[in-house]
């Protein structure tokens, strides 16, 4: 007997067939291939040139530089987001909305103008700048204002994944804590932060992968002095201004593998997170 | 350990969610907070933990002011609504943990606690369920493990808000009946919160009915069902039927509706309140009421059979039901459209000039 076979709205062979073959020639033109032809560039001398482009002396130094900026970024922002998600979801107090709506500003403003105001505020003839000047302090064009301008453009990844979560969750866990005699560190320790651990660590991936990456706000700040301001996004650039297209793809192979790496534990991460 | 509760005034932003709230609540009894949503019952319930601060007034528990202690300090049992179990822990944790965060000095050996969670997990029947995580876990298990673990820490007064709010009906009435005979066992001093007038009146001691952040009346349930004191508690408990009219002669009248009242009655805007079971049906009117309804549904289900009456030439706001039992339905059978009497047997009066209603009684 023939059963009727009933579908749903959109479902035919031909609309099915369709998008799913759109979503795959995009995904290769945009994302896959552009992703290969880093390496195939890198790779195009041979591994021995692939080397020496990475072991040279100045890529080696951006290497170190990123990390170090990375190192300082990411311990500062992941403190900083959940001291915000925990002020915004725990407390009510005037001026709240409105906090919440900064925390996107890093977002919404294009990374090189963070960059100019930074410059601005703290530069040789900025407003504290000229302040700091007087004792002899200088924070741009050397390694305080990268960090400074990388922190300012990363803060909001991770309070944006714990404010949802946390409000969700809500605050009856804490509540039923410290009924039964928790101390504040205790509530943190033993139920805020096994509640928010997935996010948490999905928060400080981002920011670490954003931190590694930035380019346009440390651009400006930087001042681009090779071997001791220059990131490894920054050197790139720079290798490919000198006409070393291949010793470019080399330094980007390793941004690109650290973003893989990155996608890596991210799926891994979130296919935790679904299992709670 | 009695609770005393003096003077309590509570505001959100401009809200008063608490009227100068007065109320003892003496020890090892079981008190329900009974109101309907938004009466404050549930911030009152907070403010005795400690886990809202009023603005005036003071809190004292056998005596002792602990209005300024901290939550931490005041070693209270709460128990959620929504159970609030710490959900990256099992069970066994779960109800250990009043225990594992007691500063280092107090805390008992692991084995001592090992042993009280067990004991905690037996009384509460789920001792196989030890290392099982709160998500697998039904609602009345969840329940019963956030009484467990509220109890873990022997405190003297156990606070419930809305404890069986979230569960369906017959797991609701299982762990009522459980609560009342651990209640019966350890004679603690309890409070609960309901907004389930047959959950206050089958397992308190004292009801306290709360509206508008006031406190409507504190009796016990016998006397709050016989004697409400105000419109608002008849309302509340239970079903009402009532009869609008004014007051003349002794007869209170709307439309084709009387009623002869048997007591001296001033002339006056009244209303007249019946439950369910004080009233009558009839195929006729009698000398002393004149209640014409015509039946419209008939609801067999449950120990008698309910009708439920439109009025028939006079008008009322809702309308009224009356239970009979299953013989005398099936000697009548009554149809749906079917016209008939009711006759009041006991009634309250409410007057406009009248702080009390007033009970009255044709037989």
């Amino acid at each position: 007997m023939a059963t009727p076979r009933h579908r749903r709205v959109g479902d035919s062979p031909l609309v099915r067939r369709s998008l799913i073959g759109l979503a795959v020639v995009f995904t290769v033109l945009l994302l896959f291939m552009p992703l290969a032809l880093i390496f195939v560039e890198a790779l195009s001398e041979g591994w021995a040139v692939y080397v020496g482009n990475i072991l040279d002396e100045y890529t080696l130094h951006a290497i170190g530089l990123t990390l170090f900026v990375a190192l300082l970024t990411v311990p500062l922002n992941m403190v900083f987001g959940v001291f915000l998600a925990w002020l915004v979801t725990r407390f009510r107090f005037p001026g709240r909305k409105v906090l919440i709506t900064l925390i996107d500003i890093p977002f919404a403003v294009s990374p090189v103008v963070a960059g100019l105001l930074y410059l601005l505020l703290y530069g040789g003839n900025g407003w504290v700048g000229q302040w700091l000047g007087q004792y002899d302090i200088q924070l741009m064009f050397s390694w305080p204002g990268i960090v400074m301008v990388t922190v300012f453009v990363t803060c909001p990844f991770v309070a944006r994944e714990l404010i949802p979560l946390m409000q969700q969750q809500g605050s009856e866990e804490e509540e039923a804590g410290v009924v039964l005699g928790a101390s504040g560190w205790q509530l943190f320790r033993r139920i805020t932060l096994p509640n928010i651990r997935w996010a948490l660590l999905y928060g400080v991936i981002l920011t670490n992968a954003r931190a590694v990456g930035e380019f346009g706000a440390v651009s400006v700040v930087s001042g681009n002095i090779r071997g001791e301001t220059n990131t490894l996004p920054l050197h790139v650039e720079l290798l490919y201004q000198d006409y070393n297209a291949v010793g470019a793809f080399a330094a980007s192979s390793l941004l690109a593998g650290i973003a893989l790496i990155t996608l890596a534990v991210k799926a891994i991460v979130e296919w935790r997170q679904s299992r709670l | 350990m009695s609770i005393e509760i003096q003077g309590i005034n509570k505001f959100f932003d401009r809200f008063q969610a608490l009227n100068d709230i007065n109320l003892t609540i003496p020890d090892g009894q079981l008190t329900a907070l009974l109101g309907p949503s938004g009466s404050g019952k549930t911030t009152l319930l907070r403010i005795i933990a400690g886990l809202e601060s009023a603005e005036q007034g003071r809190i004292l528990f056998s005596g002792r002011d602990v209005t300024g202690l901290h939550v931490r300090d005041r070693s209270v049992g709460f128990v959620f609504q929504h159970y609030a179990l710490f959900r990256h822990m099992t069970v066994a944790q779960n109800v250990a943990f009043g225990l594992d965060v007691l500063p280092r000095r107090e805390r008992p050996g692991k084995p001592e606690i090992r042993q009280r969670v067990n004991g905690l997990l037996e009384m509460v029947q789920l001792d196989h369920l030890a290392n099982r995580y709160p998500a697998q876990l039904s609602g009345g298990q969840k329940q019963r493990i956030a009484l467990a673990r509220a109890m873990a820490m022997r405190p003297e007064i156990l606070l419930l808000d809305e404890p069986f709010g979230a569960l369906d009906a017959k797991v609701r009435k299982e762990l009522r009946r459980w609560l009342r005979s651990l209640h019966d066992e350890l004679h603690f001093t309890s409070v609960f919160v309901t907004h389930d007038q047959e959950e206050a009146l089958e397992l308190s001691d004292q009801v306290v009915v709360m509206s508008n952040g006031s406190v409507e009346q504190v009796d016990s349930p016998l006397e709050l069902y016989a004697r409400p004191d105000s419109r608002f508690v008849f309302d509340f408990l239970g079903q009402v039927n009532v009869l609008s009219g004014t007051i003349g002669n002794g007869i209170i009248r709307q439309g084709d509706a009387w009623v002869k009242l048997p007591r001296g009655c001033d002339d006056d805007d009244g209303q007249l309140y019946l439950r369910p079971h004080e009233v009558r049906l009839t195929q006729q009117p009698t000398r002393e009421a004149h209640l014409p309804f015509r039946i419209e549904a008939i609801s067999v289900i449950g120990a008698e059979v309910r009708i439920e009456l439109k009025p028939d030439g006079w008008e009322c706001d809702e309308l009224w039901e009356v239970g009979i039992s299953h013989s005398d339905f099936n000697a009548r059978k009554p149809q749906r459209g079917d016209r008939c009497y009711a006759v009041p047997e006991v009634g309250h009066l409410f007057c406009e000039h009248l702080d009390e209603p007033k009970t009255l009684n044709w037989h």
